[in-house]
């Protein structure tokens, strides 16, 4: 990574830092131009993409109907478990923004990616209604439509990252089954009130069209809340492995009650008690319990850079970056420590800061040379503050799995590598 | 869009362009179900309580669904056996159904194998699984599992896993007794049906407490 001019402290704007910047751009062309002459042409790299060693010289390519990204940027989804069954990860390292795109969207299935004919499509409500009815993709798309950007994780995500630590861990697998995207849909309370919900019903059955007949049971409350039933994801249909053509959108409450591949909602009086309800997502205590519904998700950040496998080129100024999310609600704060949680200072927000949504922060640094720890805590709208690891411990137990939100660490070695660190 | 509404007769497209146009409009006209449409605030999606609900749908979208549609999709089962179906399966029955479908992915007696572990009481003492991490792999239906509905729920949903829902009723009850015989719940003789497994006490069963976090200051 190229050395460039230090920001100035949040705040300022000076001459000096104008005039500092403009030098440090201009010494950033000279050098590029220098190295240029110096490097052998990059097109005659076997391992590099093609491309003419001046584009100022030939004519660039008409437009085409699909675009793709640049040949040099491969972002890659991290497939962790090869299985139907299975979960690929984002590569948070590698993203700008805070939305995910959808072909980097994390996923987790549960019996595969179901192939749905959106023309053969149905969503059957029923069980404690007025009016049990059928609605076609067409009849959702005629509801008074709503988007949202929220973000979504696996109550899994980052559980292994405690009992199996290893150094050259990145973000995307540490922390990769959560993506933000912009939703579009209606609210469930729009769809609820279509078909008249009897005063009896407390939860509902949110079943899959996929090879499991997936099945979460969400208390109606949600609905009255922000459940929304979504078939639009970031400009476009829902991807198949996000759900299409509709799945269920439970902000800010653990990935797998956001059913996909939606094909039926029963109204009832109690929860079903379905297997990934019991069986799977739950999480035992300390004190020979097992917490149920564990919906929402508590406060998380990750710094995203430098953390494995970037490093630092060498002393100087870097930007920390990373992300913050909250199923509570919105961000707060985020804090930063850079010596091992000793002390803290608070990150610079990057707009936009929304409700239960990945939110961006920064924080310029001044590298010395010397070892250090990066650390990040999120602080949500609620005072929730994300917990140390043996914080989180001695609440829930040394076997609790799930949920597992705990502040990460990277170590800065003196030669600029990044490892992950459990701690300081 | 307004065209597949059209197939239900024009008078209601219209009914519903009027409504679109006027949120007071109202056509007395016609007396089918998406008149009443015309009833519908200027913004129903803003109302606070989902059962704050018109005497008819707000937007008149969608059709009922037939019985015959809600009863080929109404899978769920509950804990006190509302969804059961007709049909039984002994403890025996099961053992051949396990040997030929099951066997491969959850291990002889269901000790586990490439998926999940099913059989094993162990540990007995207690429920220390939020204490020893080293359990995570070996929570069971005998140990962990807080309903026995639930299994006849998700082997009628998922399994097994390459021919899912090629089960008959009676097949899946067996299954059902012989995995509890295995989690010694169940004696070698029993036949489990609808009447029968709603009263299987599971030994977890009372182990489950609800979501106590609630954000702020305090981490639980």
């Amino acid at each position: 990574m190229t050395k460039v001019a230090p920001p100035d402290p949040p705040g300022t704007l000076s001459r000096r830092g104008l005039l500092g910047r403009a030098l440090g751009a201009a010494a950033l062309l000279l050098r590029r131009g220098g190295d240029a002459e110096a490097a052998p042409p990059t097109n005659t790299s076997p391992m590099r993409p093609a491309v003419p060693e001046d584009a100022t010289k030939l004519l660039g390519r008409p437009p085409v109907e699909l675009g793709e990204r640049s040949p040099f940027e491969q972002p890659r989804r991290l497939v962790d478990i090869p299985l139907p069954s299975g979960t690929s990860l984002t590569p948070l390292q590698d993203l700008a923004g805070v939305v995910t795109p959808s072909d980097l969207h994390y996923e987790r299935h549960h019996a595969g990616v179901a192939s749905l004919d959106p023309d053969r499509y149905k969503l059957l409500v029923h069980g404690l209604v007025e009016r049990p009815t059928v609605f076609t993709l067409a009849d959702l798309k005629r509801f008074p439509s709503r988007s949202v950007v929220r973000f979504l994780e696996c109550s899994g995500n980052g559980a292994r990252g405690y009992s199996d630590i290893k150094e050259d861990w990145s973000p995307q697998q540490i922390d990769g089954l959560t993506s933000t995207s912009e939703w579009t849909g209606v609210p469930l309370a729009t769809l609820l009130r279509e078909v008249g919900v009897k005063p009896s019903a407390t939860w509902f059955l949110a079943e899959a069209e996929d090879a499991a007949l997936y099945a979460r049971s969400i208390p109606v409350s949600k609905a009255g809340d922000d459940a929304m039933i979504v078939y639009g994801q970031n400009g476009e249909a829902l991807r198949p492995e996000q759900g299409y053509p509709v799945r269920l959108l439970c902000p800010g409450w653990e990935g797998s009650t956001n059913v996909k591949w939606l094909r039926r909602l029963e109204l009832s009086d109690h929860p079903f008690m379905t297997r990934d309800e019991t069986s799977k997502y739950t999480d035992p205590l300390a004190n020979g319990t097992a917490r149920q519904f564990s919906f929402e998700m508590d406060a998380k950040s990750i710094i995203t850079f430098p953390a494995f496998p970037a490093a630092l080129s060498g002393p100087g100024w870097w930007e920390i970056k990373g992300l913050a999310w909250s199923g509570r609600g919105r961000i707060a704060r985020v804090d930063l420590s850079t010596d091992g949680g000793a002390s803290w200072t608070a990150a610079e927000l990057q707009e936009p800061v929304l409700p239960k949504c990945h939110t961006r922060f920064r924080h310029p640094w001044r590298w010395d040379g010397r070892e250090a720890v990066l650390m990040s805590r999120a602080i949500d709208e609620t005072g929730y503050v994300q917990p140390r690891l043996e914080d989180l411990r001695a609440v829930r137990g040394p076997g609790t799995y799930y949920h597992f939100n705990n502040v990460r660490a990277w170590r800065v070695r003196p030669d600029g590598r990044v490892s992950f660190a459990l701690r300081a | 869009m307004i065209a597949s509404r059209a197939r239900r007769g024009p008078a209601i497209a219209t009914a519903i362009l009027l409504v679109l146009a006027s949120a007071c409009a109202r056509d007395r006209e016609t007396s089918s179900p998406g008149a009443e449409a015309s009833a519908v605030p200027r913004s129903p999606e803003v109302s606070a309580s989902v059962f704050a609900v018109p005497s008819a749908s707000p937007y008149g979208l969608g059709r009922p669904a037939t019985a015959d549609e809600i009863r080929a999709w109404d899978v769920g089962v509950s804990p006190d056996g509302r969804g059961l179906p007709p049909g039984r399966g002994s403890v025996a029955e099961g053992e051949k159904i396990y040997a030929a479908q099951c066997i491969a992915c959850h291990g002889p007696e269901g000790e586990g194998g490439p998926y999940d572990r099913l059989a094993s009481r162990a540990p007995v003492e207690g429920f220390p699984f939020g204490t020893e991490p080293a359990l995570l792999s070996r929570r069971t239906i005998g140990n962990y599992w807080p309903y026995a509905t639930t299994l006849y729920d998700y082997i009628h949903r998922a399994m097994p896993q390459a021919v899912p829902g090629s089960l008959q009723p009676s097949e899946v009850y067996a299954l059902v007794a012989y995995v509890l015989y295995l989690n010694r719940i169940v004696p070698a003789g029993a036949v489990m049906d609808a009447q029968a497994l709603p009263r299987v006490r599971m030994p977890a069963h009372d182990r489950f407490v609800r979501d106590d976090r609630r954000g702020g200051a305090e981490v639980r």
